[in-house]
């Protein structure tokens, strides 16, 4: 490999900058195995085709770009709903602000306890769903994220988990650099609800290794919410047991970088899936990325992909969709879309949706489109008295709300309509 | 009430006059009825009253209770009293009928100066105004008129009109592609509005609703101008013998 390869160099910098944390012999093999993986991939950089789109660069900088503090001024999100609440303040778990960790059907400690135990059940997931996600698409961001990670949750549902556990990142300082990683398992027939909010740190680098077994729920409905100088990237990697169903959907407004992967794979038959998000951007120090890859290598399992982001002012949006579709899973149900709504000419909305499709019998449908808001909807609502910032505003509900309908919990779901009204009232001022 | 004088109107984008004069006062309580073919421009006049973009005012006034409407924007015209039920009622996929009802009700109230309604009495009353319109709870929780029939759609303006409670109502071709039992209830919705204050202006092709909304007055509209008014009568003739006696007439 060349020297002086801004990638390799990046990568060098990036593993130097933290220290891995100690553990349990499987624990230290895995993080190693990441080092080497992501040494082996070089840090991304913009013309990496994956990163066409979107410039890493805040993300892999040493040190992290700084975010100044955002007070919201609001009632947190998700305090009205009964939950397990766990609070890190900038990738900190902060056990005062949180919960008693008991909860029925709820196995649950911290990464650091679990990786610290020569045995452990996460030693079959930790590093290792993350590591099948690298292929065949680099992840390097979620290598180093293995590598490194000091905190984060290591949960096993083993039944049905009537409250929602519910993660709240705090931003307290301009320049940290927080990074967690969650393992979760959930048992055949168990499930699961996690809640996520908050922009989590200056710069937040979250990776999510989710095993649902067979018949089992997992469902994540997250909200990365109006710091507006955070820098974020996410990862999701889901493996999916037969009559499983995940459902994964996100909301962001503001926020100068982030990029939330989902990476999923159907390993047994009849299972669903969904991901989606709402997103929406004002200005152009906005840039959201949706990065999607859907492998489905069993029988007759569906998978939805729904994504919608409306932008303004020069803000950015972009999708990355795949359904690759391996020749013996037949039956497959693909579908994905993504759409972009655009208020003015100097927003962007980039689409790059791909099918891949080795089996013949699959229905997979893909569609992206980009438009601007409706004028004669609009001046139907102006002709019944409705003002015109608030008529673009029910426009923009109306269209971010059919990703948000994609979550399946109706109280959940009225809970994210009325805080994206909250937030879209507060715009207007 | 409603004044309009020497209005003429062309299109933004292109060259071309499609108002070419249009004198028409409506005073308190009336009910007028405007005919005329295809083309002549009455959904355009309808349009530039209620505020649509597109088209350039480029001679004559329009006002109300004295008000220059077309100084005003759209919802400022509906706050003011200002209502047209559209020819083709727009849908609005994602926005449900009674959230879009609310909103409009109180975004006027709020304009002047007037309590919102609460939900429950906004509950109350359009129940009781969808019920005599026979507006389903469905109807009412379906995103506005998405999958909506042509009938359902029109019953849904004059619902919308109720709520609002306008003091001039234009109803454009509100009764094309209905049924008669459908027109009926289209008619009596709007009979149930006539309180000798509120103004109605008509625009039909069909003498047959004018038989239930009795007009006053009947205006011909053709090419861009209203070249015949007359009383209820006029509509008869148009019904009898076509435009083209009258055209023939003033041509
Ligand atoms: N937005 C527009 N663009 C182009 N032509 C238009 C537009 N609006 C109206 N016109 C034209 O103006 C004339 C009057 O139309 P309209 O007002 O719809 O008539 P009416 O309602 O009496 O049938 C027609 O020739 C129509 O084609
Ligand atoms: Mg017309």
């Amino acid at each position: 490999m060349a020297v002086n390869n801004p990638k390799f160099d990046a990568s060098e910098a990036l593993l130097g900058a933290y220290s891995v944390p100690d553990g349990a012999k499987w624990a230290l093999d895995a993080r190693s195995l990441a080092a080497a993986n992501l040494r082996r991939m070089g840090a991304p950089v913009k013309r990496d085709e994956y990163w066409k789109y979107t410039n890493p660069v805040g993300l892999t900088q040493v040190p992290a770009p700084k975010a100044a503090l955002f007070e919201a001024g609001e009632t947190p999100m998700f305090d009205a709903i009964d939950r397990l609440k766990l609070v890190f303040v900038d990738g900190v778990f902060d056990a005062d602000q949180s919960d008693d960790l008991a909860l029925s059907g709820l196995e649950i400690e911290t990464l650091s306890d679990a990786l610290s135990k020569d045995i452990h059940w996460a030693k079959d997931l930790f590093g290792v769903l993350e590591t099948n996600g690298q292929t065949p698409v680099d992840r390097p961001l979620a290598a180093l994220n293995t590598a490194v990670a000091q905190e984060g949750f290591v949960i096993k549902a083993t039944g049905k988990v009537a409250k929602p556990v519910a993660i709240r990142y705090l931003h307290a300082s301009d320049s940290s650099d927080a990074m967690v990683h969650h393992v979760i398992k959930v048992d055949a027939g168990a499930s699961l609800t996690l809640l996520e909010n908050g922009p989590g740190a200056a710069r937040f680098n979250s990776v999510m290794e989710v095993d649902v077994l067979d018949g089992a729920e997992f469902h994540h409905i997250r909200t990365q919410g109006r710091d507006h100088q955070r820098r974020t990237a996410t990862h999701m990697f889901g493996r999916l047991g037969a009559q499983s169903i995940f459902r994964s959907f996100t909301m962001t407004v503001n926020g100068i970088l982030t990029r939330n992967e989902s990476v999923l794979e159907f390993t047994g038959d009849d299972a669903k899936a969904t991901v989606g998000g709402a997103s929406a951007g004002d200005g152009r120090d906005f840039h959201h990325d949706d990065t999607v890859f859907v492998t489905h290598d069993s029988l007759n399992c569906e998978s939805r992909q729904v994504f919608k982001k409306v932008l303004r002012n020069g803000a950015t949006g972009v999708f990355q969709g795949k359904i690759l579709v391996k020749a013996d899973a037949q039956k497959t149900d693909g579908y994905q879309i993504s759409q972009g709504l655009l208020l003015d000419d100097n927003s962007n909305f980039l689409a790059k949706p791909e099918l891949e499709i080795y089996a013949d019998d699959v229905i997979c449908s893909h569609g992206s489109t980009v438009g601007a808001i409706d004028e004669d909807a609009i001046f139907y609502l102006l002709s019944r008295g409705v003002p015109k910032a608030q008529a673009e505003d029910m426009m923009i509900l109306a269209f971010l709300g059919e990703a948000i309908d994609e979550i399946e919990d109706d109280a959940l779901s009225a809970n994210i309509h009325e805080r994206l009204a909250e937030w879209m009232e507060r715009r207007r001022g | 009430m409603l004044d309009i004088k020497n209005l003429q109107v062309g299109l933004e984008e292109e060259d071309k006059q499609i108002l070419k004069g249009v004198d028409l006062k409506i005073g308190e309580g009336e009910v007028h009825a405007i005919m005329g073919p295809n083309g002549s421009g009455k959904s355009t006049m309808s349009y530039v009253l209620a505020g649509k973009s597109g088209y350039k005012v480029t001679g004559g006034s329009a006002t109300l209770y004295g008000d220059d409407l077309l100084d005003m924007a759209p919802e400022e015209r509906a706050a003011a009293g200002l209502f047209l039920a559209f020819q083709y009622p727009v849908e609005i996929p994602g926005v449900g009928n009674m959230t879009f009802l609310r909103t409009a009700v109180n975004a006027q109230r709020k304009a002047r100066g007037e309590p919102e309604l609460t939900a429950g009495e906004f509950l109350k009353e359009v129940r009781t105004k969808a019920k005599s319109l026979k507006i389903d709870a469905d109807m009412l929780k379906r995103p506005v008129n998405v999958g909506f029939s042509g009938g359902e759609k029109k019953r849904n303006e004059i619902l919308q009109m109720a709520m609002l409670a306008p003091k001039m109502c234009i109803l454009d071709e509100t009764d094309s592609g209905l049924d008669v039992d459908a027109m009926k209830l289209v008619a009596e919705g709007v009979n149930a509005l006539r309180d000798g204050k509120r103004s109605f202006l008509v625009i039909t092709h069909y003498q047959r609703l004018l038989d239930h909304i009795k007009p006053d007055v009947v205006h011909i509209m053709a090419d861009g101008k209203i070249i015949k008014s007359g009383g209820p009568e006029l509509a008869l003739e148009v019904e009898n013998n076509g435009y083209a006696d009258i055209l023939a007439e003033v041509a």
